[in-house]
């Protein structure tokens, strides 16, 4: 066990991966010489040459579909995109080409690309900086998503996608870079598989779903719950397509109540396929509707205003109450 | 005169099939007679192939079909060039590249016919499936020539793509990325002067080819209807790529003959004035007229060719006709290598439902 950070732990994950098969390449923009604008990849040009970690020119199109064309070669890419709003100009190669490949040629082509996407908010950025991008992939057939949200899952799960003949969209918590946390540098990389859910913290009275920037928040908020008596059952989904409905539904049918939390926006988003499939899974052991403690459905807001636009810990609890049928700051519509 | 019209180009056959000489000469010093009437032949048959798959849409046995009628010099003079293990990306109108990959002629419907996302399986013919996306596939090419540098391999890849191609994003970036790292990709671009109703003179203002040096790619116009000379180019540009000399930019002018698929009109948008213009420049009769002069175009010849493209054309419509059916369930496979809990459980839901349906209707066979 070694004590590191979480963009420490993906840089090692990716060493790790690039040492056990040449076929391994890193492309993106900044990500040679300088490692990155995160520095995740700080050092690996340099020990693995510029033809296995490659700087791009400024276009995410180019780099995705660049990216395939080395996968029919028996490549293994790993793209950066550098930040979440940067990645719509490549959506038509990753929804038309990345995603269909696999099924338009009756899985002759496999397309084993990992695209490392840094999300989220909290940092203080300009617009396109801070956007939580992934239902636009979770409902798109064919991929993969991901997130993670310490350096142990970052070190173990960025190795699975690279290992995935399925393409991966590794969403990474920027916000939680700096997170300390120990990594286990030798764990078996199939004892768990990489679409598994994690129960974080145990408890009996409400589930509380997330998963990357908000499992923090919502440990947080299980610690706080339970000072006021409230047991809560905190899940990192880790995959959030496919989403382990098993866990969470063994935990909905103990705990009776479920609340979800993410920065995306709400309407179309995680939140409402996690309402609506545990619904329908669990429906009889609901003691209340789902309840969805997310961003708002608004542009990504200037940094002054941004902490409002994010779940935090206080939300969380107030979506406790409202699934305890405590007071809630909902109540009076409640009536 | 729009960019279409001028003929700067490299020609090595006139229209009337008299053969001129200039520097690309040297490309095609070992076409001999055979080859002149092997490329013929390639040329008729996939003619056949074309008018035979545009009337099986028309019998109601394919959806729907893009013809390649009046590109076949283009398309067989290039794809003629190749070696196998270059690697095509393609659009979906280069049927004349697919046959001279080898393709198996019924998987050569099995798109159109809706039996399939993909006819063929490219890593058997080094051909990807035809990309519907219009320029998409231009970026695979160069990430493949991107990995050929990496493998210290010699070989080459090509992607085909037409005038309104390049007005995409994807096309451009992907000159970009083949000049930064000199990939060795052939840009072949079929500039058949209609991207669907579109006259290529809305998409440039100056001939195509002439985009390409500005991002550092040597390009050259080629007579697209002139096999001999397609063939010229393409192989220096092969040459230039498995030495080390990076992409080459191909602007093949030729004339889409025919509808944009079997579902367009072209009545609606062009004058017929000029399909008789380029009806005067057919790939096949200035062949035709160059073998004539040179005392191969025989009965004989003729004859063998026609009953080769007569079995082609047979062939690939009994592949078609007794095709087999998809099976059901096959909607649901390859979506993913691995099993996926989303896409099982709608799976099995829906074998479950089907099961009711098959219920239902033996129930109501033994109530008769």
């Amino acid at each position: 066990m070694s004590s590191m950070t979480f963009g420490r732990a993906i840089n090692a994950g990716l060493r790790k991966a690039m040492e056990n098969d040449p076929k391994v390449v890193l492309m993106g923009e900044d990500i040679g010489k300088l490692g990155g604008v995160f520095r995740i990849t700080d050092g690996l040009q340099k020990d693995f040459g510029e033809h296995r970690v490659m700087d791009s020119p400024l276009a995410e199109a180019g780099i995705m579909g660049t990216a395939i064309g080395m996968a029919y070669r028996g490549y293994r890419p790993v793209v950066e995109i550098q930040f979440d709003g940067f990645i719509y100009p490549a959506f038509d190669q990753i929804v038309c080409q990345v995603a269909k490949l696999h099924y338009r040629t009756q899985g002759k082509v496999k397309v084993p690309l990992t695209i490392r996407v840094p999300f989220g908010g909290g940092i203080g950025s300009p617009e396109h900086h801070s956007e939580s991008p992934e239902a636009y992939f979770t409902h798109t057939s064919g991929l993969r998503v991901v997130s993670v949200s310490n350096p142990q899952d970052a070190y173990t799960v960025i190795q699975q996608a690279i290992a995935s003949d399925d393409p991966v969209l590794y969403f990474e918590p920027k916000r939680r870079y700096h997170v300390k946390g120990e990594v286990n540098e030798d764990i078996d990389l199939g004892a768990e598989s990489m679409g598994s859910a994690r129960v974080v913290t145990e408890g009996s009275d409400v589930t509380l779903v997330t998963y990357g920037p908000l499992v923090p928040t919502a440990r947080d908020a299980a610690v706080a719950a339970s000072d006021d008596g409230v047991s809560v059952e905190v899940i990192d989904l880790r995959s959030l397509a496919p989403i382990d409905f098993a866990t969470v539904e063994a935990s909905v049918r103990k705990t009776g109540r479920l609340v979800i939390t993410h920065e995306a926006a709400q309407s179309g988003g995680l939140g409402a396929e996690i309402a609506a499939s545990i619904t329908e899974r669990c429906f009889y052991y609901l003691e209340h509707a789902p309840v969805r403690i997310t961003g708002f459905d608004i542009p990504y807001p200037y940094s002054k205003l941004e902490f409002h636009h994010l779940p935090d810990l206080d939300r969380i609890l107030d979506g406790v109450d409202r699934v305890m049928g405590r007071t809630n700051s909902l109540s009076s519509l409640e009536g | 005169m729009s960019p279409a019209q001028d003929e700067d180009f490299v020609q090595l056959l006139t229209p009337s099939g008299a053969r001129t000489s200039g520097e690309y000469d040297r490309w095609v010093e070992d076409v001999d007679d055979n080859v002149l009437m092997s490329l013929y032949e390639d040329m008729v048959v996939v003619r056949r192939i074309d008018a035979e798959a545009t009337a099986l849409q028309r019998q109601g046995e394919l959806a729907l079909w893009p013809p390649l009628l009046g590109q076949e010099a283009s398309q067989i003079g290039s794809a003629r060039a190749l070696r196998t293990d270059d690697f095509v990306f393609s659009s979906y109108r280069e049927h004349g590249v697919a046959y001279c990959r080898g393709v198996d002629l019924t998987d050569m419907t099995r798109v159109w016919r809706g039996n399939a996302s993909s006819g063929w399986d490219p890593f058997e013919i080094n051909m990807a499936t035809p990309q519907v996306i219009i320029g998409a596939q231009t970026l695979h090419a160069v990430g493949y020539g991107m990995a050929i540098i990496n493998d210290g391999d010699d070989a080459a890849a090509i992607t085909y793509f037409g005038d309104g191609a390049t007005s995409q994003g994807d096309v451009n970036e992907a000159m970009v990325f083949a000049a930064s790292y000199q990939a060795p990709v052939i840009f072949f671009c079929q500039n058949n002067q209609w991207a669907i109703s579109e006259p290529v003179g809305l998409q440039a203002h100056v001939p195509i080819a002439r985009r390409a040096p500005g991002f550092g790619i040597p390009s050259v116009r080629v007579d697209g209807n002139d096999v001999l000379a397609t063939l010229a180019v393409t192989r220096e540009a092969l040459e230039r790529a498995r030495t080390g000399g990076g992409p080459t930019y191909i602007e093949a002018l030729t004339y889409r003959m025919g509808p944009h698929t079997t579902a367009d009109d072209p009545t609606k948008y062009r004058d017929a004035n000029e399909l008789e213009d380029w009806a005067a420049k057919d790939p096949i009769a200035r062949l035709a007229a160059y073998l004539e002069e040179r005392g191969l175009f025989t009965e004989d010849f003729k004859a063998s060719v026609k009953a080769k493209a007569d079995d082609v054309a047979r062939e690939m419509r009994a592949g078609c006709v007794n095709m087999a059916e998809p099976e059901t369930m096959d909607v649901f496979k390859n979506v993913y290598s691995s099993p996926n809990s989303w896409l099982d459980r709608q799976q099995d839901h829906y074998a479950r439902y089907l099961a009711t349906i098959d219920d239902t209707a033996a129930d109501a066979e033994g109530t008769k």
